[in-house]
């Protein structure tokens, strides 16, 4: 590599770490000045003091959220969900995905289903029949009406057919020679070498189960099974109504709810999915490029 | 190996291909009837919009009205407003949503430290994963008239501004903060793109005297013109979707005006004021419009640039 010195190539240099590093602080520091808020004492974090380090620092927020049995309920409901949910996700994207990756010498069948689930992706009934039938199918108030809608990731479906076309043809013609079956091919050949792909898709229907929040709302009635997300957008919807509110009406909410017991339940919320992030990017940039920009 | 490759077009295989066969199909059912229940009786269910629906009467018992419903919703004032903020925001959304990242992108490529490169990606990649109920949150915490940044604005001297009550404010901030979410995230492909520029070229164009912001100019953009135009071509499908989650978790009654999309217009209409017919109609000529641009948005970018998806 040649290396030129002159002033401008310095001043590349210089403008892009800078937009870069900006860039980044934006990301984090809305982040960073939530937790400094659930850090706070309470009457700091509502007068507005706090900005990116705790202010009269105190865990009280946390040690009232140990105290707030809805928040407990509402994140084993989310458990129970990413657990039943992600294992659908799996099971359906693996068992479609397979037979759609075979050769239609194979499988004659497999445009017909082909078509059939493009077709599923283009087409949507839109929230209200959607809503109409999951009354109809009596699933309302049930863990299986935010499961099942989203039970076959079809998006997904399409991914994994996709890598498992690129499997190498010598693995299957050495499965076949040795007699196995094509569910022995699927279990024994294709998914181990499919892991980083299967990895990736799972992190993300867990993910997508985990934020879910809206299936949450019109679904279920019983505050007692509310998923976490939606517990926490029944709080966004009262700051949703204090965005507009003077200082006089804050004033008399803050006594009531508080910033930073608001704050601290925002960042428990989103831990599970910090936690799993670097595994997460560690394969995604993988699935991403896999999926998007195939030829 | 002569005896073994004989055998395989044998009479046994062909016994163990129709079983194989059998096997392939039972394996797609149980996804098959999922869909089609999730996916394909909804469909029907749209019909309503072609009635006047009473959820005690049934699709079977309801009076059929034909046009009516689009007729009425298309001369309320509400719904060209809604028209109008879905595109306005959308568009607004993608433009920025592929400048921002693509200079991101860019300019990523000039750091040259590795690690520094991998910390800035694992930052700015994660906001991608967080849900709109977590950032509305945090951003209508932060832009409340008691927020922080009111406070930075009264520490300058300014008087504060209770952004989320104006119309103009509270639409700027949604385009912000779309763009906020997803520029790390859409900078992927476009970093992608530049991995596969040959080196050699920067070198070449050096040689030739090239300044870095020639090199940039000349070897860099022309590198990403394809996936721009691929992934602007792609949005096209999108430009009826301005982001129900993000504005449902962010929107109040005094910025209707500005930031009420065609999403939630159908949610308020359909799921709260229980107007199923006239929430279906709305819906339903969102789902045609947006299947016609995405369908144009295909073969627009299988034209340009090859790209196929299946």
């Amino acid at each position: 590599m040649v290396k030129s010195n002159s002033s401008g190539d310095r001043m590349v240099k210089i403008v892009s770490y800078t937009v870069v590093t900006v860039l980044m602080l934006s990301c984090l520091l809305p982040l960073i000045h939530t937790l400094a808020l659930s850090l706070s004492d309470k009457s700091a974090a509502a007068s507005g003091m706090v900005t990116l380090w705790p202010v009269r620092p105190s865990n009280s927020a946390y040690k009232a959220i140990l105290g707030d049995k809805q928040f407990f309920l509402s994140f084993k409901n989310s458990i129970v969900r990413i657990l039943l949910g992600g294992a659908l996700n799996i099971f359906f994207t693996v068992t479609m995905a397979f037979p759609l990756s075979r050769s239609k010498r194979l499988f004659p069948q497999r445009n017909i289903y082909m078509w059939f689930l493009i077709f599923t992706m283009l087409f949507s009934g839109g929230i209200i029949p959607m809503y109409l039938l999951i009354y109809r199918l009596k699933l309302m108030d049930s863990i299986w009406a935010l499961v099942l809608p989203s039970a076959v990731p079809v998006y997904n479906v399409i991914l994994l057919m996709n890598y498992f076309r690129g499997v190498p043809r010598e693995l299957d013609e050495a499965a076949r020679l040795d007699g196995a079956g094509p569910l022995r091919t699927m279990l024994q050949v294709f998914v181990p070498v499919s892991m980083p792909c299967i990895a990736t898709i799972t992190l993300f229907s867990i993910v997508g189960h985990w934020n879910a929040f809206f299936d949450g709302a019109i679904y279920i009635n019983t505050q007692a099974k509310v998923p976490l997300q939606t517990y926490i957008q029944q709080l966004v919807v009262d700051m949703r109504a204090s965005s507009v509110m003077s200082k006089e009406e804050l004033a008399i909410l803050a006594e009531i709810s508080g910033k930073s017991f608001n704050a601290a339940k925002v960042i428990v919320t989103m831990l599970p999915v910090l936690l799993v992030y670097p595994f997460l990017q560690k394969y995604f940039v993988h699935g991403i490029v896999l999926g998007s920009v195939k030829g | 190996m002569m005896t073994n490759s004989n055998r395989s077009s044998g009479s046994l295989p062909k016994k163990r291909s129709n079983s194989e066969r059998l096997t392939y199909n039972l394996l797609m059912w149980p996804g098959v009837i999922l869909l089609f229940i999730f996916s394909i009786v909804p469909l029907f269910g749209l019909v309503i919009a072609f009635q006047n629906y009473i959820p005690a009467k049934g699709i079977a018992g309801s009076e059929w009205v034909g046009l009516d419903n689009f007729i009425l919703i298309f001369s309320l004032p509400d719904s060209w407003r809604v028209l109008g903020n879905t595109l306005y925001i959308a568009i607004a959304k993608m433009s920025i949503g592929i400048v921002v990242p693509l200079i991101f992108a860019i300019m990523l490529n000039e750091v040259s430290s590795k690690r520094y490169k991998q910390v800035v990606q694992t930052v700015v990649y994660m906001p991608y994963f967080l849900s709109w109920v977590i950032l509305g949150g945090i951003f209508l915490s932060m832009l409340s008239i008691d927020g922080v940044i009111n406070r930075i604005i009264e520490m300058l001297g300014e008087e504060p501004v209770m952004f989320m009550a104006d119309g103009k404010w509270a639409r700027a901030i949604i385009i912000l903060t779309d763009c906020w979410k997803n520029f790390g995230y859409g900078a992927i492909i476009y970093l992608a793109a530049l991995t596969s520029i040959d080196l050699d070229l920067y070198e070449a164009a050096a040689i030739d005297g090239a300044s870095r912001f020639r090199q940039i100019l000349h070897v860099t953009v022309p590198a990403l013109v394809p996936t721009v135009v691929l992934v602007a071509t792609l949005n096209l499908g999108g430009v009826l979707n301005a982001g129900f989650d993000q504005i449902y978790n962010m929107y109040n009654p005094l910025v209707y005006d500005t930031i009420d999309i065609i999403d939630t217009f159908v949610y308020r209409m359909g799921l709260v004021d229980m107007q199923f017919s006239l929430g279906t109609a709305v819906g339903l000529f969102k789902s045609v419009v947006s299947f016609v641009l995405i369908v144009l948005s295909y073969v627009l970018a299988k034209k340009f640039t090859g790209y196929r998806i299946f």
